[in-house]
């Protein structure tokens, strides 16, 4: 589990994150979802040390991350796994090579067995004979899928996603989406995943945390969105006539009807 | 108050370098490569060089020494100890600025800006040692390796162009080669070349290390690491030899 206390982030003059809190818990998928430029990214980044917070506190399991010692902190980022929004895939080094380096730095395993779990983890993300290949000659889907192999390949507790599906197509975000959702709950892990794609949000949010000009607006689930009355979360959320088609549909298909001005024809056609 | 900051920043880069290894077997695998890529990758460039400066050295002395009373010999003492005190370490070394250093800029400044480094850092490894460190020591044990070889094929260029010339034969060249030699000189050029070691690994891996933005920052950082490299090394160059010398 993870927890955040009173977040708060400035950057000179402009405070980005607000006295931000919220309770992230094993096994599910926690998403951090908002407009770009809206905080996301930086609370991230306070969640797993890569910025310092002003004010607040983060905790992992119950140890305060914020106020650790750097040696402290390091031991911590052994049981973190991030997958990057460009990947963040070693260049110079093929795909066997990226996700066997955490290996490599942190085990005294021998080769074989590195190798062993290198494919074993490369299997579970639908990755088959690109262990020579370089990140160059992968495609965007690909290359997502070895982050996250190389992410999970030290069985983290903790598994952060920033904007897994940016730059993907629909259908190959979707494959990613159920990856991060099977593997979080197959290996109990937390994982917070920072997106603003809408079908992440209705297909894994089991808790959703919108930020909004640095605040949290709104917190809940994949169901709850729907109902919410926010105004600014179901501007965010339901942005198009499409997606407001199939919010209504949906609540149509919970609880029998429409609580709005639309008339049910219409949103059947 | 930038220059403040930036030197601030160097030397909290540098201080940040020295931590216990998370695996020192990896370490020292980045360092071998380095070590690698510094000698290996810059030798073939220090090899030309080295001979045209030699070359060219001694074809400029003999056109200036026309008195018939300085003996031939000493045309060849002149391109040694130029060679040795000046060319080999200081001209070697604005050349590996520009190879070796943007190179390291831009290798680090990639790896800023596609989250790289980041994601090392989420890993628990101290990106400072583990991607600066090496590159530093792999610089400061190659780089005077390379100035001894400049050193000798400029001395060695110089003899091939003083007989190719017909300017002086290589029986006269060697004697001059021998005359008034100071093992001093060579010290000195090595601790000019250490000097320059660290600042051409140094430098460039403090802009690669804090670049933002993109490809285009990228681009200027590793420009800006070869200037300031170029301008420390001459700077440091009137020093040491106001010191040493």
């Amino acid at each position: 589990m993870i927890e955040v206390r009173n977040i708060q982030k400035s950057f000179g003059d402009k405070t980005v994150i607000h006295n931000v809190s919220a309770v992230m818990k094993a096994g599910q998928c926690n998403l951090i979802i908002g407009t770009s430029g809206s905080g996301k990214t930086v609370l991230m980044k306070c969640m797993v040390g890569l910025f310092d917070p002003d004010h607040g506190e983060v905790l992992y399991s119950g140890q305060n991350f914020t106020e650790m010692s750097p040696e402290a902190k390091t031991e911590i980022r052994k049981e973190i796994g991030m997958l990057f929004q460009g990947s963040a895939l070693f260049d110079s080094q093929t795909v066997e090579q990226n996700v066997m380096f955490p290996l490599d730095m942190f085990t005294k395993w021998p080769h074989s067995k590195k190798l062993e779990r290198v494919n074993e983890v490369l299997a579970r993300v639908n990755i088959v004979d690109a262990n020579k290949k370089y990140p160059a000659e992968l495609s965007g889907g690909m290359k997502k899928r070895v982050a996250l192999a190389r992410a999970i390949v030290l069985n983290p507790k903790y598994l952060f996603c920033d904007e897994p599906n940016s730059g993907l197509d629909p259908q190959t975000s979707l494959v990613i989406d159920k990856l991060i959702q099977e593997i979080t709950k197959e290996f109990n892990i937390t994982t917070v995943v920072n997106t603003h794609d809408m079908n992440s949000v209705m297909e894994i949010g089991n808790y959703i945390l919108y930020m909004y000009q640095g605040h949290k607006e709104w917190e809940g689930n994949n169901r709850e969105i729907i109902f919410s009355k926010n105004q600014r979360l179901n501007e965010f959320i339901f942005a198009s006539e499409f997606l407001k088609d199939a919010k209504e549909m949906r609540m149509l298909e919970e609880t029998g009807r429409i609580p709005n001005h639309r008339n049910l024809d219409d949103t059947q056609k | 108050m930038t220059i403040f900051s930036d030197i601030g920043r160097y030397l909290l880069m540098i201080k940040g370098m020295f931590s216990r290894p998370e695996n020192g077997r990896m370490y020292w695998k980045e360092f071998m490569h380095q070590c690698t890529e510094i000698g290996i990758g810059a030798l073939g460039i220090v090899a030309i060089i080295s001979v045209f400066i030699g070359a060219v050295s001694t074809l400029q002395t003999a056109y200036q020494l026309i008195s018939p009373l300085i003996p031939l010999s000493t045309i060849a003492q002149i391109v040694r100890d130029t060679v040795i005190l000046e060319f080999a370490p200081t001209l070697t070394c604005i050349v590996l600025a520009g190879v070796i250093g943007s190179k390291i800029a831009s290798e680090l400044g990639n790896m800023r800006v596609s989250e790289q480094i980041d994601a090392l850092e989420i890993m628990g490894i101290n990106t400072k040692a583990y991607l600066v460190l090496p590159k530093i020591l792999a610089g400061l044990l190659m780089i005077p390796f390379l100035v001894i070889i400049a050193m000798a094929l400029g001395i060695w260029g110089g003899r091939v162009a003083a007989i190719s010339a017909n300017i002086i034969s290589g029986n006269i060249y060697d004697k001059g080669l021998h005359e008034g030699f100071k093992a001093y000189n060579v010290f000195f050029a090595l601790a000019k070349g250490y000097t320059f070691a660290f600042i051409i690994s140094s430098i460039p891996a403090f802009y690669g290390y804090y670049v933002k933005g993109g490809a285009l920052e990228i681009g200027r950082s590793s420009t800006k690491a070869v200037v300031v490299s170029c301008i420390l090394i001459l700077f440091s160059d009137y020093i040491l030899s106001a010191l040493l010398l």
